[in-house]
């Protein structure tokens, strides 16, 4: 076990090695890429500092509330298209016209919409995560057995109760895979728009410190997200295999 | 609970998404009377799941008319229960969640729905996985889980969609025996969809053997044996190899038309 998990972990320590040693020796430009400890203290500095913190709690806030309205609307889209042909014939064009659209240009419109504060970027990961949502959401509960849905009419189910009984379980480990695609999008998007405008959040540190030069905290506030979006994308994956611990 | 049913000159017709509208049913008609197990036997594709979903109201009556103790079938309800070959158990319930939700869903009290739940749970010899998900269950155990879950409503009639055809042959015949002890501690009006000519002489009333497509009731042969005899017993007799041939030749020569139909 512990051989294993040594050699699992021996690419990142060859790589933390060289981000050491390449830069220390001039091999590279240590203007282009600061070596690790550098950037490991001017992580620290930055974490004491409190400019790690306020600006990862505001771009939190932001991450949680855009995709949390996301899910929220793209669940109801979704499952309302699979069980409605009415709402299908109207919402699906909308969505089918949206799909093709890369979200991160739909950043300018959102800021001349919602001003240059939080509610811009919020609306932008919003927008960015409902479709992945509504598709996985309507693909799943267009999937749910028939034989499902009259058994549960059978036992005297209505109708409404039926699609939030039968047909939301039933498609929610498609949900739960296309809400795991708009984490990963919520983040891009989230750091797309902090960098255009605003004064706060981690992609607003990130172009703030890079833009001033001070390239070894730029590379700590980087690696700073992708932490974050890594053990967000951990923490889902937990929580997912234990929402469907049924499927075995 | 009684449950007489009368098909009077049903007909279907399918209505593909592309292609030809396709005629299921002609004018089926058929009586079964309370209590009474008739199996509809007949080729694959001769409209008899049909024929049950629409007993079951899960698809409108078209042509002809089905009722139950005199009233039109008007949509699903509990007064027929209904068990399919895929089980259709909610996976993310639990074997004692699965058998409690038409419980539920019919209001009836908790320490009632309860102590409901446990005779069923014995009835299917199923103690010890309440807990269990379907997942973690045999296909035998799955549809035993399925019987219960229908049988918690107390229907009066039972709609069987070759319950046991995904199973194999062993676990079929314990099903068989348990299906029918099921049905002399509380006899049910059962129509039991099957191909297979052996199992709807076993435990059927009457066997109607239906035609190849469009679907018409071909013949209706008496399979009532006389009590008393054990399990092996009945199937080594005479009357039971002859019902079984004579329901076999008339089965035949519907597939063997169903083929050169397709």
């Amino acid at each position: 076990m512990v051989w294993r998990a040594f050699i699992r972990a021996l690419p990142l320590i060859l790589l933390a090695g060289l981000w050491e040693i390449l830069p220390r020796s001039g091999i590279i430009n240590p203007e282009q890429l600061p070596p690790a400890s550098a950037v490991a203290i001017a992580w620290w500095n930055l974490l004491i500092g409190g400019d790690l913190v306020t600006n990862g709690i505001s771009s939190l806030i932001n991450v949680s509330a855009g995709l949390g309205l996301g899910i929220v609307v793209g669940v109801l889209a979704g499952v309302l298209m699979a069980w409605y042909p009415k709402v299908d014939a109207a919402v699906s064009p909308l969505m089918k016209s949206l799909y093709p659209m890369p979200k991160s240009a739909l950043v300018p419109v959102m800021i001349l919409w919602f001003g240059l504060g939080a509610g811009s970027k919020i609306a932008s990961i919003f927008m960015g995560c409902l479709l992945p949502v509504v598709l996985s959401s309507y693909n799943g509960a267009r999937g749910c057995e028939q034989t499902l849905i009259w058994s549960a009419m059978g036992l005297g189910a209505s109708r409404r109760r039926v699609l939030w009984e039968v047909v939301f379980p039933a498609a929610l480990p498609e949900i739960l895979a296309g809400v795991r695609n708009a984490l990963a999008i919520s983040f891009i998007l989230l750091v797309t728009s902090e960098f255009l405008v605003g004064q706060r959040g981690l992609g607003y540190l990130i172009s703030f410190l890079g833009d001033g030069g001070v390239y070894d905290a730029m590379f700590a506030a980087v690696l700073t997200v992708a932490a974050i979006g890594f053990l967000a994308d951990r923490a889902y994956l937990v929580f997912m295999r234990r929402t469907l611990q049924w499927r075995e | 609970m009684t449950g007489a049913i009368q098909f009077s000159s049903v007909s279907h017709t399918y209505r593909p998404a592309r292609g030809k509208p396709v005629l299921a049913l002609d004018g089926v008609s058929l009586e079964v009377k309370d209590r009474e197990f008739v199996a509809l036997l007949g080729p694959s594709g001769c409209g008899k799941s049909t024929l049950l979903y629409l007993l079951g109201g899960f698809i409108p009556v078209e042509g002809g008319s089905i009722t139950v103790d005199g009233k039109p079938v008007a949509g699903p309800g509990p007064d027929r229960g209904i068990v399919f070959q895929n089980f259709a158990l909610f996976p993310w319930k639990t074997v004692r969640q699965n058998i409690l939700y038409g419980l539920q869903k019919q209001r009836v009290p908790k320490p009632e729905r309860e102590r409901r739940t446990k005779e069923l749970i014995e009835l299917v010899h199923l103690e010890g996985f309440e807990d269990s998900y379907p997942a973690q269950l045999s296909g035998g155990m799955k549809q035993r889980v399925a019987i219960a879950r229908t049988l918690a409503v107390e229907p009066g009639i039972l709609l069987m969609d070759e319950p046991f055809g995904a199973l194999d042959a062993q676990t079929r015949a314990l099903m068989h025996e348990e299906l029918l002890a099921i049905m002399r501690r509380s006899p049910k009006t059962t129509v039991f969809v099957t191909h297979d000519v052996r199992e709807a002489v076993y435990l059927a009333d009457r066997v109607a053997v239906m035609s190849a497509r469009p679907g018409r009731i071909k013949e209706i042969v008496d399979t009532k044996f006389p009590g008393g005899a054990t399990p092996e017993e009945l199937l080594q007799t005479r009357e039971f190899a002859d019902k079984v041939d004579h329901l076999w030749k008339l089965v035949r020569d519907e597939a063997i038309r169903a083929q050169a139909g397709h």
